[in-house]
């Protein structure tokens, strides 16, 4: 089957209630067997300011938008112009908007598309307590061949603690926007998938961070909000009780970080999440975890830098300061996801991974990975859980001697939990000898620094590092969020008979080199595509790796989001010259 | 360490690591250190179940010194790490110590919320009014007219910090001022704060006697207040105006319910989680 796909975007001033619309429609797409995913857009506003919903409906799992969208409904004519570089329109595209008050022409942005004439707000008013966005929900719905009856049962389970009276006037607009909608225009619609064996979920980046963070074993969260971080641990402040953990909400990042690394040392895995501005503020703490190893994960839902810069916005940016950020010789992971599916699987490594190693874990998502909700396949289960090395007990006792930060040959020491008798130690970011004990002797700092460095190179990773997708001399290299377009362009590139190899990295830090040199056998050309204006991450394939002669450089600041043709456009165009 | 599981008496010295101190001789902390060990076996309480945490300073290196588990953290943070544990694991009992630099100047903050959440825990404040640590700069229980800092070769002109005013205000359940040189009233004091439910805060005058020499004299000045706790906050407050800062005893026994979010030990199945997000 070849993909479908409809993309769809919902604007409107604040309080017109567009994401409560998206929710709804995705829903209902999601009921009627199609995948999808719907991207929250907002000003920086609180409340109020503009809005939009930014949907895609498939036959298939997709993890990006598409390259320019084929509806808009604008229920306010102004909103849509604040979005105008996030949703492209064809002249084949249509914008549905509301002529009320004659301002259409003159507040509608300039478009190719063609617009639509619909009185949301008029037929809005000729029912008892009706809202201009339930009309447009009819309207989208027949537009696009949903029944009625399906947003009708949406409604019930969506509003029905609004009371009966809200529920009927959302129910007879709904009716008034489907019959407006039968005569506006017709859409070949995707054809729904039919395999219904398949169990599909309904899932955000950032819930699904959270799952993974669950399922890995996390029981202890301490945090402080920060957008596009905040829904994990709402997700999280939920969900832990229920599994027999807590989350507390701390006074400030720096306290969130010693939080989780006091929780970690009493035996508890732990996390934080924050964004760029907290994981600032964490870095010295981190390095804490790194020295007195101790297992913790501390997830960034990236946003656009440096300082507060667009805190509603997603980038690539932070990947300098997870990498180098601690100051010293620290040696720790960072990972990545590479989409909202993989958040699960991505945190859930981590934490495992973190526990092993009793060391830090970095987890950068984005915002755009956090807050968009996908309707995907379940994901599958890992068996990866928190386990942690701690010393055998023999008659009630760790046995004699023992010493923390012993010297083996993996460089992972086991790491007594405060009750167990015998296992006293102190737990030091000050260099230390083998027990623990402050030291500053040279052979000291050099044997524990061998040690720090050791288990984590020394791990064997195994497959995860990264996904090595198709085939080819031609290749893209990326990592995170990008990587949804990446494969949406690649996938169509092979459709055409293209052959084309991806690299999407997970494991940032450490340094794969003998995989990555596997990777890239056989690669003349490689395009690196990040979302960074310094290129971060081409600087730091540089450092790290051998990049073939022929590697050029796709990269940009956020936020807008790379588009599938955009990628193709530039591999076919690769031009004379270093583009790097 | 008493593996000696016939006979559990451990006597003070038993919660000593045997790691030889840093400290200056004469330093105030040494008394300190002391006191601890009298309490821990006044209370009989096990190493093993014993955390001391701590930030970065002189003071701060206590942990290394003693037989429980112990955590020596950054500069600042002992309190968070503290709490992070505490939460984590109430079976504990957990101290953190740390000087007036640490706790009230780089870890403010962490003096409020913590004062403000009530964690069942102790804090010992090895207060110096100096940065011993980074050689002799004003802290902020330092005195206005203070000239040896040499980074406020004037003084600080400010007026200090008021350790037992901000703890009171900020929630603190449990207040009390010791002095070094009292090694079994210190004791007696720890021992009350760490029974007492909530966040137990005891400020020591610890004297640093390589950066405030005069602190010496602090033996002979100071002396036990004259009056009984209160467990009325209003009273405890108007004794504070008055004080000079040299009474000792235990000042304030409040009765605010701990913070401590329970930990359920019966587990939903995370299949059972993920319901929510099916279709
Ligand atoms: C982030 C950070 N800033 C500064 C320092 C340097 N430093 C170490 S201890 C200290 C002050 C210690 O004073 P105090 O807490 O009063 O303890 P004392 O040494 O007097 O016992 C400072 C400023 C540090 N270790 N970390
Ligand atoms: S410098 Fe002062 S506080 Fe530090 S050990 Fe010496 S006397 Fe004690």
């Amino acid at each position: 089957m070849s993909r479908q796909s409809l993309s769809i975007a919902l604007t409107g001033s604040g309080g017109s209630g567009v994401m409560t619309m998206g929710n709804m429609l995705l829903e209902a797409v999601a009921k009627a067997g199609w995948y999808g995913i719907m991207t929250r857009s907002a000003g920086p506003q609180i409340r109020g300011g503009e809005a939009a919903a930014l949907i895609r409906v498939s036959n298939m799992p997709i993890e990006s938008h598409d390259d320019s969208f084929d509806l808009v409904l604008a229920i306010d004519p102004a909103s849509m112009g604040r979005f105008v570089a996030e949703i492209p329109l064809r002249p084949d595209s249509f914008v549905i908007s509301d002529p009320q008050g004659g301002r259409r022409s003159s507040s509608l942005p300039e478009s190719p598309a063609k617009v639509i004439d619909l009185p949301m707000k008029e037929l809005a008013k000729s029912v008892k307590g009706g809202r201009p966005n339930m009309i447009a929900l009819g309207a989208i719905a027949s537009v696009i061949g949903l029944s009625e009856t399906s947003i009708f049962a949406i409604l019930k389970t969506m509003l029905e603690s609004k009371g009966a009276d809200a529920l009927g006037a959302s129910r007879t607009c709904v009716q008034a926007g489907f019959a407006a909608g039968a005569d506006l225009l017709e859409f070949n619609t995707p054809q729904m998938q039919q395999d219904t064996d398949t169990q599909r979920w309904g899932i955000t980046g950032n819930e699904a961070a959270g799952l993974g963070a669950v399922r890995g074993g996390v029981r202890f969260v301490a945090a402080y909000p920060i957008t596009p971080a905040t829904e994990v641990l709402e997700w999280m402040a939920g969900v832990l009780p229920s599994v027999g953990g807590v989350l507390v909400q701390a006074e400030d990042e720096l306290a969130s970080i010693n939080q989780i690394i006091g929780a970690s040392f009493g035996g508890l895995p732990s996390l934080t999440a924050t964004s760029g501005p907290g994981l600032a503020l964490m870095t010295e703490s981190i390095g804490l975890a790194v020295c007195s190893e101790v297992p913790v994960v501390v997830l960034d839902v990236m946003r656009c830098g440096p300082s507060t810069g667009i805190a509603t916005k997603t980038e690539q940016s932070d990947l300098n300061i997870a990498l180098n950020g601690l100051h010293g010789d620290a040696p720790h992971l960072v990972l990545a996801p590479s989409s909202i599916t993989d958040c699960v699987f991505t945190t859930q490594w981590a934490v495992h991974l973190a526990e092993s190693l009793q060391a830090p874990a970095i987890v950068l998502s984005d915002q755009s990975l956090g807050q968009t909700r996908a309707i995907m396949n379940r994901p599958a289960d890992i068996t990866f859980m928190a386990r942690r090395s701690v010393p055998a007990q023999s008659a009630g006792y760790v046995e004699e001697n023992y010493t923390r930060y012993a010297i083996g040959d993996s460089g992972v020491s086991p790491m007594a939990i405060p009750g167990q008798p015998g296992g006293q130690y102190t737990a030091d970011g000050l260099e230390h000898s083998q027990s623990g004990a402050p030291s500053s002797l040279p052979e000291d700092h050099l044997a524990q620094l061998d040690k720090r460095q050791h288990k984590i190179s020394q791990f064997n990773y195994g497959e995860h590092w990264a996904d090595i997708e198709g085939s080819g001399e031609l290749a893209v290299i990326s990592w995170g969020s990008t990587c949804g377009p990446i494969r949406e362009a690649l996938a169509r590139m092979r459709d055409q008979g293209q052959e084309i190899r991806l690299i999407a990295i997970r494991l940032l830090a450490p340094e794969r080199p003998s995989e990555m040199a596997a990777a890239l056998v056989g690669v003349k050309r490689l395009l690196v595509v990040e979302q960074s204006h310094s290129r971060q991450f081409h600087r730091y394939l540089r450092a790290a790796y051998d990049l073939p002669d022929e590697t050029r450089v796709l990269n940009r600041p956020g936020p807008l989001p790379f588009r599938p043709a955009e990628i193709m456009a530039r591999l076919d165009d690769w031009g004379e010259g270093t583009g790097s | 360490m008493n593996r000696n599981t016939a006979c559990p008496h451990i006597e003070p010295r038993g919660y000593k690591s045997g790691v030889k101190p840093v400290w200056c001789p004469g330093c105030g902390d040494f008394g300190v250190l002391g006191s601890i060990t009298k309490a821990l076996s006044g209370l009989q309480i096990r190493p093993e179940s014993t955390a001391i945490i701590s930030g970065i300073g002189c003071s701060s290196r206590m942990p290394t010194y003693l037989s429980t588990y112990g955590f020596h953290g950054v500069h600042g943070r002992a309190l968070s790490l503290a709490t992070g544990l505490k939460v984590a694991r109430p079976d504990l009992t957990v101290i953190a110590t740390g000087g007036d630099g640490d706790g009230f100047s780089i870890g403010g903050n962490h003096f409020l919320h913590t004062c403000r959440r009530n964690t069942n825990m102790t804090y010992i404040v090895l207060d110096n009014q100096v940065y011993g640590m980074t050689k002799g700069q004003a802290s902020p229980t330092t005195e206005p007219n203070w000239e040896k800092g040499k980074l406020t070769p004037s003084g600080t002109g400010i007026n200090p910090f008021q350790p037992l005013v901000v703890g009171l205000a900020s929630g603190a359940n449990f207040i009390a001022r010791c002095s070094s040189s009292d090694s079994n009233g210190t004791a007696r004091t720890i021992m009350e704060a760490i029974r007492h439910p909530g966040f137990s805060m005891v400020q020591v005058l610890s004297p640093c006697v390589t950066f405030r020499p005069e602190q010496r004299e602090w033996k002979k000045l100071v002396q036990p207040a004259p009056v009984e706790a209160t467990s009325d906050a209003a009273q405890a407050a108007r004794r504070l105006l008055t004080d000079k800062g040299l009474f000792t005893g235990i000042l304030f026994r409040g009765s605010r319910p701990p913070y401590q979010p329970e930990l359920k030990s019966s587990i939903e199945n995370i299949a059972e989680l993920e319901e929510e997000f099916c279709l």
